[in-house]
Formats: C-alpha cells, sequence, structure tokens
C-alpha cells in the first residue's frame, strides 16, 4: 500500500513538473528552478523518483554509476564463487552454490535493467566494465582458496552487503529501491547459507575447523572495506545523502556490520583477526582496529591480488560469445517481420 | 537399482559439465539459463542416486570404472555450439525416456513424471539455440554443424540397454526410442540448415561402453576435479 501512494505521490509532482516546463518554455533557468524546487520537494517528502520524472543531470549521473558498479559487482562477483562449483564437496553444497552463483547472475540483470531506466544501456555499461572505465566492489579481487572460503563470502561478504544495500531499499530513485528489496531477500538467504557451511566446518574435524578459521582471517579486513573510505574521506557521500540515495554514513554502516558480527563470530566458535575488538560500554558499541587503507587504494588502482585475472576473464567471456550474440541477432532479424513489410501489410489493409 | 544408477550418473556428470560454464557464457542470460539446467541435473542426479544409496558416497568415492553414464554427458564443453549439440542430443533422448517412464509406471515413474517437465525446457532450449547458430551467422552455422558431427559418433550409445531397467517394471526398452530420437533431431537440424551427420554412431569402441564403465580420456579429469576435496577429507561431513 505504501508504493502505491509513494507511486501516486510522484505522478502527481511529475505532472507538476511538465506543467512548469510548459508554462516556462522561454525562459529555461526559471523553469530548471522550478522543476528542481519539484524534485526537491519530492526528495525531501521521501517520495520515489520514477524514470519519467525530471532529476538533475548530477542526480542521473550518480544513480548510473552507482548502480553500474553496483550490477558490476555482481557479474564479477560470480568468478570467486564459481571457482568451487565443480570442487564443491558435497551435492547438497554444490546445488546450493549453483543456485547462488545464478541468483548473482539475475540480480546483474534487474540492477542492468533498473540503471537503463536513466537512458543508458547494458551493452555500453559492460564495454565501461571491460575498458576499466567503471569499477566493481573491491573484495572481489580477492582469491578463493578453499572451500572455507565460499561460506566466509556468504557469512561476510554478503553480509556487509546487505548492510548496505537493505537502506537502499528506501533509495529516492524508484527502479534502484525495487530492485534492491527482491534483491536484499535473495543475498539473506546466501549470508545464512554461508553462516550455516562455516559452522558446519567449524563444528566438524580440526582439519574443517582449521580451514573456516583460516577464510575468516582472510575475508575479514577485506569485508570491513567494502563500506567504503572513511567518512572524511568519501567523495560522494554528502551529495548522495542530500539526495537520499545513501541513507548512513560509510562509518555507522561500518560500526552497524561489526557489531553484528562479534556475537555472530562467537556463536560460530571462530575468532576475528583484530586483537582490538572490545565492547565499548560507554558508545554501546564494539571498538576495533585500524583499518589498512593503503591496502584499500591499491586494490582499487588495480594492483589488489585478482584484479587483472576478473577482469580479464569477463572480457574473454565477452569476447568468446561475441559469435553467440552475432548469431542470435542474425537469426532475429531473418525471422521478425522486417518494419517495411509491416507497414506495407498495413496500407493493404487500409486500401483494402 | 542399477538403472537408477546409470540414470543419475548421466544427469551428474552433464550437471557438472554445465557447472564449468559459470562466469563464462556469451551472454548474462545464458550464465542464468546454463546453470539453471544444471542445477535441474544436479537435483535428477540426487534423487536417482539416493535410490541406490548414499548420494555423496556414489559421487565422491566410486572411480572411474564404477561410473555408468553415458560417454556422451562426459564429453568436455569445447565452445558454446559443441554444448549446445550435447544438450540436442542428450535432452531429447532424456525427454523421450522420461516421458515413457513416466507413463509405463514402475519404480522410477513419479520422478520421471516430475523431471519430465524440467527435460522439456531442456530441449527447447536446445533446439531454439540449434536454430539460432545453424541459421544465424555463416561462423555460427560452421561452428554448430561441427559440434553436431564431432558428437555424433557418441549417440549410438544412447539406445543400448541399460542394464536393470527391467526391472523397474516401467516396461521401456532404449532401443525403441532411437527412431523417435532420430526424426526429431533430423527435423531441429534440418530447419536449422544443418545437416544430419552421417558417420557411424555405434563404432565398436564407444557402443554402450560408458554404461559397462569405459570412459574417456577426459572423464578420469573430470573426477580428480570433482572428487578431490571429499576424498582430501575421509569421513568429513560438510
Amino acid at each position: 500500500m505504501a508504493a502505491v501512494t509513494a507511486d501516486q505521490k510522484t505522478q502527481s509532482t511529475s505532472g507538476t513538473a511538465e506543467a512548469a516546463g510548459r508554462t516556462a518554455g522561454t525562459a529555461p533557468d526559471v523553469a530548471d528552478a522550478a522543476r528542481l524546487a519539484v524534485f526537491d520537494a519530492a526528495v525531501a517528502a521521501d517520495d520515489r523518483i520514477e524514470p519519467r520524472d525530471w532529476m538533475p543531470e548530477a542526480y542521473r549521473a550518480t544513480l548510473v554509476r552507482q548502480m553500474a558498479q553496483h550490477a558490476h559487482s555482481e557479474i564479477i562477483g560470480m568468478q570467486p564463487e564459481a571457482n568451487w562449483i565443480t570442487r564443491a564437496p558435497s551435492l547438497r553444497r554444490k546445488a546450493i552454490l549453483m543456485a547462488k552463483v545464478q541468483d548473482e547472475a539475475g540480480h546483474g540483470l534487474y540492477l542492468y535493467s533498473a540503471a537503463e531506466t536513466l537512458g543508458t544501456s547494458r551493452e555500453e555499461l559492460l564495454d565501461k566494465l571491460h575498458a576499466g572505465r567503471q569499477r566493481y566492489s573491491s573484495i572481489f579481487n580477492y582469491p578463493t582458496l578453499t572451500w572455507a572460503d565460499v561460506g566466509a563470502i556468504g557469512w561476510l561478504v554478503d553480509g556487509a552487503a546487505i548492510t548496505n544495500q537493505v537502506p537502499l531499499c528506501r533509495c529516492s530513485y524508484g527502479p534502484y529501491a525495487r530492485a534492491m528489496v527482491r534483491i536484499c531477500k535473495e543475498e539473506s538467504f546466501h549470508q545464512r547459507q554461508g553462516y550455516e557451511l562455516l559452522l558446519a566446518l567449524s563444528r566438524g574435524t580440526e582439519a574443517q575447523h582449521a580451514m573456516a578459521q583460516d577464510a575468516v582471517d582472510r575475508w575479514w579486513w577485506p569485508s570491513l572495506m567494502m563500506f567504503g573510505p572513511p567518512d572524511d574521506a568519501s567523495a560522494h557521500s554528502e551529495q548522495s545523502m542530500a539526495w537520499k540515495i545513501k541513507r548512513h554514513s560509510n562509518d555507522e554502516l561500518r560500526q552497524r556490520f561489526v557489531d553484528i558480527c562479534v556475537p555472530q563470530a562467537e556463536a560460530l566458535g571462530l575468532t576475528l583477526p583484530d586483537p582490538d575488538i572490545r565492547w565499548n560500554e560507554e558508545r554501546g558499541q564494539h571498538d576495533f582496529g585500524a583499518i589498512d587503507w593503503t591496502e584499500f587504494q591499491e586494490v582499487l588502482k588495480g594492483n589488489g591480488p585478482c584484479n587483472e585475472q576478473r577482469i580479464t576473464q569477463r572480457r574473454r567471456a565477452h569476447e568468446e560469445g561475441a559469435w553467440v550474440r552475432d548469431a542470435a541477432a542474425a537469426y532475429a532479424a531473418k525471422h521478425t517481420p522486417s518494419v517495411p513489410d509491416a507497414q506495407q501489410a498495413q496500407h493493404v489493409e487500409e486500401t483494402a | 537399482m542399477s538403472a537408477a544408477l546409470a540414470l543419475g550418473d548421466d544427469a551428474l556428470v552433464l550437471s557438472h559439465r554445465l557447472g564449468e560454464w559459470a562466469g563464462h557464457a556469451p551472454v548474462l542470460e545464458e550464465e542464468v539459463a546454463l546453470s539453471n539446467i544444471a542445477l535441474d541435473l544436479l537435483g535428477q542426479a540426487r534423487v536417482l542416486l539416493s535410490l541406490v544409496g548414499d548420494e555423496d558416497e556414489l559421487a565422491y568415492l566410486r572411480e572411474e570404472r564404477a561410473f555408468r553414464n553415458l560417454q556422451l554427458v562426459e564429453q568436455p564443453n569445447g565452445d558454446f555450439a559443441h554444448t549446445i549439440a550435447r544438450q540436442l542430443y542428450f535432452s531429447v533422448y532424456q525427454h523421450l525416456l522420461y516421458e515413457r517412464l513416466a507413463a509405463g509406471g514402475g519404480e522410477l515413474a513419479d520422478l520421471a513424471a516430475k523431471a519430465v517437465k524440467e527435460v522439456a525446457y531442456h530441449r527447447d532450449h536446445a533446439e531454439q539455440w540449434t536454430l539460432r547458430l545453424g541459421d544465424g551467422t555463416a561462423e555460427s552455422h560452421e561452428r554448430m554443424q561441427a559440434g553436431l558431427e564431432a558428437l555424433w559418433r557418441f549417440t549410438g550409445e544412447m539406445f543400448q540397454p541399460v542394464e536393470g531397467l527391467d526391472a523397474t517394471g516401467s516396461g521401456v526398452d532404449p532401443q525403441e526410442l532411437e527412431d523417435a530420437w532420430l526424426s526429431t533431431v533430423t527435423g531441429t537440424v534440418e530447419r536449422a540448415t544443418l545437416t544430419l551427420p552421417t558417420g557411424p554412431r555405434t563404432g565398436a569402441w564407444t557402443a554402450g561402453a560408458g554404461r559397462q564403465g569405459v570412459h574417456t580420456e577426459s572423464f578420469g579429469r573430470m573426477l580428480a576435479e570433482m572428487q578431490h576435496l571429499h576424498r582430501s577429507h575421509p569421513g568429513a561431513s560438510w
């Protein structure tokens, strides 16, 4: 019900914006100011901005950048996990992992579609990814070295993603917010499965327990980096928060994540690789150690352990698939009635 | 239930091969489709193997000579056309077989009735791609024809007897599926402007060999990868 109300409000505001544009056709500055006022009011009222609504170009550009990066992360993120599909140690785990990687391809598809409502195309965005002009999440530049990494990714990486993404379900841009509602449901399912995988290892043989601990040791800090740079060094944060694309600061979300993980690690019987983690009675939150921002910057610059490998595999899949996409297009061209034919048919009908 | 073992191995091995495509497909929609088919097959394998014994013991602790799958399904993926040719040959066979198993009553009827719906989708996917590749560009036509040719010699095995199938009470004899399989595949191949291969389908070596535990060389390597982790931790549960 709430969504319907929000949509109706957005429709009425977009009507107002169009009306403003028409009446002030000769004075673009005045018209833009009027449109901006309508946009700002809609954002302030927590209405959803929809594809046909007027929006500032910078808002559109920020959303395209963020949604593309999000979509790319789903697609590149398939690689570290797919790395273990053929070696999964039981048929049940293999089925769960296959389903998860399939969901990620699906999330990529939702997100590219949502980004397309802003006037771009999947092809254009993929080209930018392949050319290194758009990013994906830094986390996927780390290697999956053991089976336990699949569990650590589910628990920590998906856990961090959910902490980041749940607030996006209330993002001011409607198509993005709606995609996130669907994605978050599936992600939280994956996160529970990852946790359960680690629990089985932790309670298994000594070797399995050690495998689980080693994976958590390697994935903990990179997961904290997923929330982005600290608030005083975050370039886009302030504007994104004003536009209600972002609802909480990087540091707030990171703190929330640490507070969630500490008791979960205890329940798992695993330790987090940070001697400085302790409960701070005064703040009512956990203190934790310093993040290695140099490593983060290096990974962002392309110098992480798997940057080269990930993008090379993505490019190769795309290039080696070109003849398949060409074949599908050629077949469609041959077997779809062409536009002139259709017009001719209509003409015949009209004259008959 | 040796028939369940043979059919379970078919599904298990083909599912594994399709799983190798994850992250490598030509278009995102095919990432979804290929893993969807792989998951359906894995589900079928788990039900079938569980009729025989413990699914994980059977999948992870048997050696190459104890697997009863067709040599067709263990063939490496090759390019996309090769994978589609393998899907076309196998899914048309599996669809015919499961339809008959579902209709024939017997011990495998219930699971065949459920699986036949999935297999109908797999078959449609393979046929649609055979048409697009065959009747697409000159390059895709050539690749699709090459895929059909390369796998043709493994198709005769599908119509050899499956040990224990009689005992399930289904009354299905794989040999009786051959005419229907040939006419369906021929129809699709011709609509795709391709040519049905003319080479032998039942060479002395490949005829019925997989069903007897005699496989092709790449299969051992596939099992080494599939079984390595499970075998490295004897008795562990996951």
